[in-house]
């Protein structure tokens, strides 16, 4: 039976543990709200930017002059997969989950006798791939003194990735990120970006007839690059939401946990403090009655 | 016809300006344009330069970096890969870009060298518009 001592040593000490669990919470709350306005600044220009580059795509995607960005090289045996992560740990599930579906793939992909390259954006996914599938990453990108995920951030990713692509380096790229739905729940979703796939238009792009200046295939091949580089910012900008999402409720619980756990140890402190008081009583009780 | 129509101009992180203009004079990469309500729907690249609005007789001048726009007749959407107010902070956001593109048309090779070439020139008559 532990001492009162320990007892007391161990409530202070999961009372402050709860006072930083706290802490971060309310922290990851203003983040999440910060991030969650700059996803949303940036919905407009992704939806008009897809829907222009669709639209575009619909009507040149078949010819054999279409870019290699969007038609692809015509072989899909060298597989890029870029896993974006967080820089911190203590969200929950929340890299592990984005990491999963990575290792699910790669053995999918492994199984098909095909190459994997691996580029990791964020410390957190490296250190969970690296054990494993060490020899495939060709590339990590350090986030750890980005404050705010900027549009030039996404750039720069997407520049080093088109690098690559030029070389020859790989046929498809792939990027594993979180989706943010809510404080909750976050998907952890696969996404191709290299060849650029589309969702059909809703709306018959056809309606509409538009002039081209320069021509199509000049705006086109204008566009896709900027392409790569808006899905990797509107997924680093989901990612970022949906880590401060993941860690909010980890904390929240966490707090919770911290609560209980000092409710349990206040009842057995004072159980363990009246059976001492009881022990002292009948000691002196004792001793008196022997006089 | 109407007068007016909407214009929005949005840059990758933030949405700058959304309002009823009568007129949009933009850098387009074949050359200037201005579109005014009832445009013929079409689509261009932009090109490092000052887009102006004109809207209630003031005029609203932006700097962009490049990018693309989308006129239809009865609105116009300028989708910038960067775009500032005419200001001190926009200018040296472009002074930045100005040296990148520099670096970059040195290290260029054949063709693409031109285009970079080009590029730095842009910006460089951007810059002295800003002034």
């Amino acid at each position: 039976m532990p001492s009162l001592k320990d007892l007391k040593n161990r409530i202070s000490s999961v009372k402050s543990t709860r006072k930083i669990t706290k802490a971060m919470q309310m922290v990851a709350a203003a983040k999440l709200r910060r991030a969650q306005e700059s996803a949303e600044a940036a919905r407009p220009y992704t939806e008009r930017f897809n829907a222009v580059l669709g639209q575009l795509a619909a009507s040149v995607g078949s010819s054999d002059s279409a870019p290699l960005l969007l038609k692809g090289t015509g072989k899909d045996d060298v597989q890029l997969l870029v896993v974006m992560t967080s820089e911190r740990g203590l969200c929950g599930g929340f890299n592990s989950s984005i990491v999963k579906l990575a290792r699910t793939r790669i053995e999918a992909l492994k199984l098909q006798g095909k190459t994997v390259k691996i580029l990791t954006v964020g410390k957190k996914g490296r250190e969970q791939l690296r054990r494993d599938y060490g020899d495939m990453m060709i590339g990590h990108v350090d986030m750890s003194e980005i404050k705010k995920v900027g549009y030039a951030n996404a750039a720069a990713i997407a520049k080093d990735l088109l690098g690559r692509f030029d070389a020859g380096e790989f046929d498809v790229a792939t990027i594993f990120y979180a989706q943010f739905q809510s404080v909750i729940s976050q998907t952890p979703t696969a996404q191709q970006i290299i060849p650029a796939s589309f969702d059909a238009p809703e709306e018959a792009g056809a309606s509409t007839v538009y002039d081209y200046e320069p021509s199509e295939e000049a705006i086109l091949a204008d566009l896709l690059p900027r392409g790569v580089a808006t899905q990797l910012f509107a997924a680093l900008l989901e990612n970022a939401a949906s880590e401060q999402g993941a860690r909010m409720s980890a904390m929240d619980n966490a707090t919770r946990n911290a609560g209980d756990m000092i409710d349990k140890l206040s009842i057995e402190y004072n159980r363990t403090r009246q059976a001492v008081i009881t022990s002292e009583l009948i000691e002196i009780i004792s001793g008196a009655e022997a006089l | 016809m109407a007068k007016t129509m909407q214009f929005d101009l949005v840059s990758p992180e933030q949405s700058l300006a959304s309002l009823q203009v009568t007129a949009v004079q933009l850098p387009g990469s074949e050359g200037e344009l201005t579109a005014m309500p009832g445009h013929w729907p079409m689509i261009t690249t932009l090109k490092p330069g000052i887009l102006s609005v004109t809207a209630d007789g003031q005029v609203l001048e932006f700097a962009v970096t490049g990018g693309f726009a989308d006129i239809s007749a009865d609105g116009a959407t300028v989708l910038a890969e960067r775009a500032f107010e005419k200001g001190a902070e926009g200018r040296a956001a472009i002074e930045a870009e100005l040296e990148q593109a520099r670096a970059a048309a040195e290290a260029a090779k054949g063709p693409e060298r031109d285009t970079a070439t080009e590029l730095v020139y842009d910006f460089v008559h951007l810059l002295e518009n800003m002034q």
